[in-house]
């Protein structure tokens, strides 16, 4: 009796899992489906009002566009400005507009909706990064294509930062729920959202620039690294949208399944330094620290070696790269020397870092080589987001910590003393303030010297830059190497 | 009896009274600010401030409390911070999908206690019974996110039979969700039932040196017969009782299997919702745990009663 019960049940499940295995072990099916695994999922669809990664990763460029985009080089290129002219003084901006663009909602977009939209950053919007748009002094409509912005001072920043999320265009009659119902020009739309599971985007048939390859992306979300990975590996999504678990990625490799894309992100990982505690405002003591850290071990121990070692906060697809990362060279002997020349022989840090694998395992390495030239490093790691953001980021209790700083151009915030680095240089500010204002040449320039001097001071530790590892399945093509925009742009796949 | 029902209803509400203050303190003095949290890494303090009145955290805590419940008790959970909805209709959704998993995963465990406990005692004194003993031991050490992981690793990312998590509700696809539930309940199920299969067996066994069964046997009956006939019902008792005490750790146990099988349940919903300092939902979510529990205790006890005629007449 109970053998033919164990076989019903054994039928049963053959049953099941025979039926539609291969059909549609993808989700939704069909060939014009796919579906693409993420780690963070976005808490609403605002990021007008709710900050981090993830929202205009999902979005931006798929479903919100702006005038103007980021390409896969790090350029600023058309969108829905089909050309813009920038005034003999850089203040004024003309712009262009493409015609014939709806918005999801029905509405056409006009230079109304660019004059609602930039005025409203100021008015509604409540993250940090709507500051970008303090510099704008008017937005004039010449016509219903054409529109002018008019800045109170020249500033390179500003066009730059009109590529990511604060450039978003926004319908005048779709603001009402943006929390929950996005309405933008994009080609996609969002069709089905399943909280702490997935968002369905469909493809819009009334886009401006014609359908996309795929009809619809289902953008998956797996909070665990080896959830997604077998997400992927029993089919039940097409595209790792970025690796988490860098041990996986040989296993990927090997597979003749798969496709392995390594490019490189704005993702500096920083041990950053707090230049205000007496012991690390001596200059010699972060240099000797600099010194102490062997960074390419500490990448293959916390990365599996994959990522850039950069010396800075430019990363490589920025106008103003230069390789810093030989600026200070494993050198214990050296590291020792300095710290006996400052008189801290016996410094004994707290090493505050938050609890994500990067961060913990990299600071391993770090309290070990610190060890090593007699410096006592506490490591205490703390919950992320909530508990870091309270006591490092905002209360700056803290020696050392590690974190990655993901946003694009973000050296900028070392123009800022009151940013947690503590770090205070009245010449850092002035070339920061002055390659916003100068001419792009003159931006690459002051910018190169930003970053050395910021080298030279050692304000912080560059550790690495993290890779973009994107794992997709052979018959997936278009997505770009690196990741330089706040988008996962599905734009361009085939 | 009515006496008793009454009396049970007044600790079951002061237990949710307890609860809901305790799960709110705990909230409150978690390190980590809501309003810092939502607005991220660059916000400035004016605005965290703003924020934080918004949020309405700047009032005394008796208010939020009082105002927190007063919503509850009308089945207005409030509006997360975080994801800008209705609490209430989230949490709803998200106990379906763990009362899918708990049940399936009940249900997986008493398949297999009741017949695997039903064999350890009758052949207790054989090898096949001890055999049976030492694998529910060797079931009740394995934790169920393991168990989780090996499912994964064979079903589906091996012989790709299987989903290797996600959750499709079952109006939308019943066949894609009966395939994505098979492996979670299983590694729920599994755990729970080499527990279990250890209380069925004891119970069991004692059932059997009753005078009843003896005199069953005594008349001729073979040792299943004369169980199923006389025994089954009395051995059911005290694992109703251990049933409803391990609906807990089954809650607990579904919280880690939800996170292996990426399932958007309750158990999900709260580690998110504490990572995100979304007091609001966290207090929601622990609530109706809560309540949950309790309800299931008072279903136990009234399970007892039907399964038990002497406690009827108390």
């Amino acid at each position: 009796m109970r053998t033919r019960w164990l076989a019903a049940v054994l039928a049963a499940l053959l049953v099941v899992s025979g039926c539609s295995a291969g059909s549609t072990a993808t989700v939704g099916g069909g060939e014009s489906t796919l579906a693409v695994g993420f780690t963070a999922e976005p808490q609403n669809f605002d990021f007008t009002t709710t900050d981090g990664a993830a929202i205009p990763q999902a979005l931006l460029y798929n479903v919100y566009e702006g005038l103007v985009k980021l390409d896969a080089n790090g350029e600023i290129v058309p969108l829905l400005a089909e050309s813009w002219q920038v005034g003999d003084d850089r203040t004024d901006y003309e712009f262009q507009l493409r015609q014939g663009v709806r918005f999801s909602d029905g509405a056409e977009f006009t230079a109304d909706d660019v004059k609602f939209s930039i005025e409203r950053v100021r008015t509604e919007w409540t993250i940090s990064l709507a500051s970008a748009m303090d510099v704008v002094e008017r937005v004039d409509v010449l016509d219903p294509y054409r529109v002018r912005v008019v800045l109170s001072r020249p500033s390179n920043s500003w066009l730059f930062a009109m590529t990511s999320r604060v450039g978003a265009m926004f319908s005048r009659t779709g603001v009402a729920d943006l929390a929950n119902h996005p309405v933008g020009t994009g080609p996609y739309q969002v069709t089905n959202r399943r909280r702490g599971d997935s968002i369905v985007l469909s493809s819009r048939q009334d886009y401006w620039g014609g359908e996309r390859a795929y009809r619809t992306v289902v953008l998956k979300y797996y909070d665990d690294a080896t959830a997604l990975n077998n997400a992927l590996l029993s089919n039940g999504i097409d595209v790792i949208s970025g690796v988490t678990a860098p041990d996986s990625v040989p296993q990927f490799e090997a597979d003749t399944r798969f496709d392995v894309i390594q490019g490189t992100t704005n993702s500096e990982v920083v041990l950053a330094f707090n230049n205000r505690t007496p012991a690390l405002s001596d200059k010699r003591v972060r240099q000797a620290l600099s010194y102490a850290i062997d960074k390419k071990a500490l990448l293959a121990t916390a990365w599996a070696g994959r990522g850039t070692l950069i010396g800075s906060m430019v990363p490589p697809t920025d106008p103003w790269y230069e390789d810093l990362s030989g600026a200070y060279p494993y050198n214990p002997a050296r590291a020792r020397q300095l710290l006996a020349d400052a008189g801290k022989q016996d410094l004994d840090l707290r090493l505050r870092v938050p609890n994500l694998p990067y961060a913990v395992s990299a600071a391993q390495v770090v309290a070990s080589d610190l060890n090593k030239v007699g410096v006592t490093v506490r490591i205490e790691p703390l919950d992320f987001p909530a508990v870091w953001l309270q006591q490092v980021f905002t209360d700056h209790d803290y020696d050392l910590s590690i974190i990655q700083h993901v946003e694009g151009r973000d050296i900028t915030t070392f123009g800022d003393p009151d940013y947690y680095w503590g770090y205070d240089s009245e010449r850092v500010r002035e070339l920061l303030a002055d390659a916003d204002t100068g001419s792009p040449q003159r931006q690459v320039e002051d910018m190169k010297a930003v970053a050395r001097t910021l080298s030279d001071d050692a304000a912080a530790d560059w550790l690495f830059l993290f890779p973009n590892i994107i794992v997709t399945k052979k018959d997936v093509t278009g997505f770009v190497r690196n990741q330089v925009s706040e988008s996962f742009d599905l734009t361009g796949l085939k | 009896m009515t006496v008793a029902i009454l009396r049970r209803t007044a600790i079951l509400l002061a237990s949710v009274l307890a609860a809901s203050i305790v799960v709110f303190l705990f909230m409150a003095v978690l390190p980590g600010d809501p309003a810092q949290v939502a607005l991220g890494v660059n916000a400035t303090p004016e605005l965290v401030e703003r924020t934080r009145q918004e949020f309405g955290l700047d009032r005394p805590l008796l208010t939020q409390y009082l105002e927190w419940m007063g919503g509850v008790l009308t089945g207005d959970f409030g509006t997360s911070y975080v994801t800008r909805e209705a609490i209430g209709p989230q949490l709803l959704d998200r106990l379906g999908v763990t009362l899918w998993l708990v049940g399936a995963g009940m249900l997986v465990a008493l398949l297999i206690a009741i017949p695997f406990g039903t064999v350890a005692a009758v052949r207790h004194r054989k090898p096949s019974g001890a055999l049976v003993s030492a694998l529910s031991q060797f079931g009740v050490a394995v934790p169920a996110f393991l168990a989780g992981i090996v499912l994964v690793q064979i079903f589906a990312v091996r012989l790709g039979w299987l989903p290797s998590g996600g959750w499709t509700p079952p109006n939308q696809d019943p066949v894609e969700w009966l395939r994505g539930l098979i492996l979670p309940a299983l590694s729920l199920g599994l755990v729970q039932g080499a527990v279990l299969t250890r209380y069925v067996r004891s119970a069991v066994l004692d059932v059997g040196r009753e005078d009843y069964i003896r005199t069953a046997r005594s008349k001729g009956l073979r040792p299943y017969p004369a169980l199923v006939r006389h025994g089954l019902r009395n051995a059911a008792i005290p694992v109703v009782t251990v049933l409803g005490l391990q609906l807990a750790t089954l809650l607990v146990g579904a919280v880690v299997v939800e996170k292996v099988f990426v399932l958007p349940g309750m158990g999900s919903m709260l580690l998110d919702s504490v990572a995100a300092r979304d007091l609001l939902t966290v207090q929601g979510i622990v609530l109706v745990l809560v309540v949950a529990v309790l309800v299931v205790n008072f279903v136990v006890d009234v399970l007892y009663a039907v399964l038990d005629p002497r406690l009827r007449a108390s």
